[in-house]
């Protein structure tokens, strides 16, 4: 673990990964929506409107599993005070909070044709806006802590513990529709069973697939531009303190 | 005892926090209990009677055979069950697309004279069942989906 936490070894392995990810990303993504939107069945319930799912699917996914990983990164940033994780929670959060706007934008237009409503209260709905807020606050936080500390992310806690606390919402979000009634249906995937067609689950999975490739890249991105801003400004320093 | 280590300390901070935070979360959940519920399925409603005028949301399937369109034109009657219990509902307006017999249903209202829902809107519940029309057709066909 600690042989991949040495900034100088992330960096040789993300300049590789970065491209692979984004361009692997980016070829299924298109794939997977191509077929979803113009080479697969409509529903026999919902009509061509079920083509919303191959996009509000792995928004949904990726919008929980990036809070996942911003927690995760946001406990050993607190416990081993590795400037990797803190730099990784700062990368994630951004994309996952799109996500987060994309599947309940999706979500509602979706709603419209087949409830007959663009939103409503119930436990499912809630509990992902809730993560929406969730990503926000951490942003905020964050951004607040960074002016405070100058970017040291070691000294930051606020945020990273705002993150973790806010993982009670994940197994909240997964479970709301099966503990209370809601509107939003069940789950359709288990790891055993699906209940959806496999000219739908296919290209379902491959734009989820594509879709989570891409999370990878841009967050990689993100933090290879984040460690480089940092020597810029360790260099800027220490040229200012050798003409001081 | 050796002391420990102040990354490991930070460490057995964090379990303890998260067993806490675990363990609060639960206990919130258990109060919240059914209140987080969005709507009543028709057994609900016979075991603890809303108080009459009190608008709740009922929900549950559209019993087959149920559904009459009333002489006014825009108002429906039909059925909501649960496969256990059912309650009659009426409604003025349009109601979704997929508002269909056997499929799920979401209504809100108030209950009127003579045990009848007055519903204000109706919302139709997707399940999680994706196929494309042709399969739907040839399941119906052999009897597996209602």
């Amino acid at each position: 673990m600690h042989r991949f936490a040495n900034p100088a070894r992330f960096l040789r392995i993300a300049r590789v990964c970065t491209p692979l990810l984004t361009l692997s990303g980016l070829v299924l993504a298109a794939v997977g929506l191509w077929i979803g939107l113009f080479a697969s069945p409509p529903d026999y319930q919902q009509g061509d409107s079920v083509r919303i799912m191959y996009v509000h699917v792995p928004a949904a996914w990726l919008a929980s599993g990036g809070y996942l990983g911003l927690a995760i990164s946001s406990g050993v940033a607190l416990v081993w005070r590795h400037p990797l994780a803190g730099i990784a929670a700062r990368a994630i959060a951004p994309v996952g909070a799109l996500f987060t706007a994309i599947c309940l934008v999706t979500g509602s237009l979706w709603g419209k044709p087949t409830w007959g409503t663009y939103w409503v209260w119930d436990a499912r709905l809630t509990s992902m806006l809730v993560l929406l807020f969730l990503y926000i606050g951490y942003l905020a936080l964050a951004s607040a802590e960074d002016e405070r500390h100058g970017g040291d992310v070691t000294l930051e806690r606020g945020a990273a513990i705002l993150a973790i606390v806010g993982v009670v919402n994940l197994p909240i979000i997964k479970f709301s529709v099966e503990w209370w009634n809601t509107l939003h249906q069940g789950p359709s995937i288990t790891l055993t069973k699906s209940t959806i067609d496999p000219a739908m689950l296919l290209p379902l999975l491959t734009s989820l697939a594509g879709f989570s490739l891409l999370f990878g890249g841009i967050v990689l991105m993100r933090m290879r531009a984040a460690l480089a801003r940092q020597m810029v400004e360790a260099r800027g320093r220490r040229l200012a303190e050798a003409y001081a | 005892m050796s002391r420990l280590k102040p990354k490991h300390q930070r460490l057995v901070l964090l379990c303890a926090a998260l067993v806490a935070l675990g363990g609060a979360s639960t206990l919130a959940l258990t109060a919240l209990g059914d209140k987080a519920t969005y709507f009543y399925a028709p057994s609900d409603v016979f075991a603890h009677a809303p108080e009459p005028g009190t608008a709740i949301r009922l929900g549950g399937l559209v019993e087959r055979g149920s559904v009459a369109k009333q002489p006014d034109g825009l108002t429906i009657a039909f059925r909501v069950t649960d496969n256990a219990r059912e309650v009659p509902v009426r409604y003025t307006g349009i109601v979704p697309d997929l508002f269909r017999e056997g499929q799920g249903v979401i209504t809100e209202g108030r209950f009127g004279p003579g045990g009848v829902f007055m519903a204000d809107t109706v919302l139709a519940k997707h399940d999680e069942k994706y196929m494309p029309p042709e399969v739907a057709g040839s399941l119906h066909k052999v009897g597996r989906v209602g």
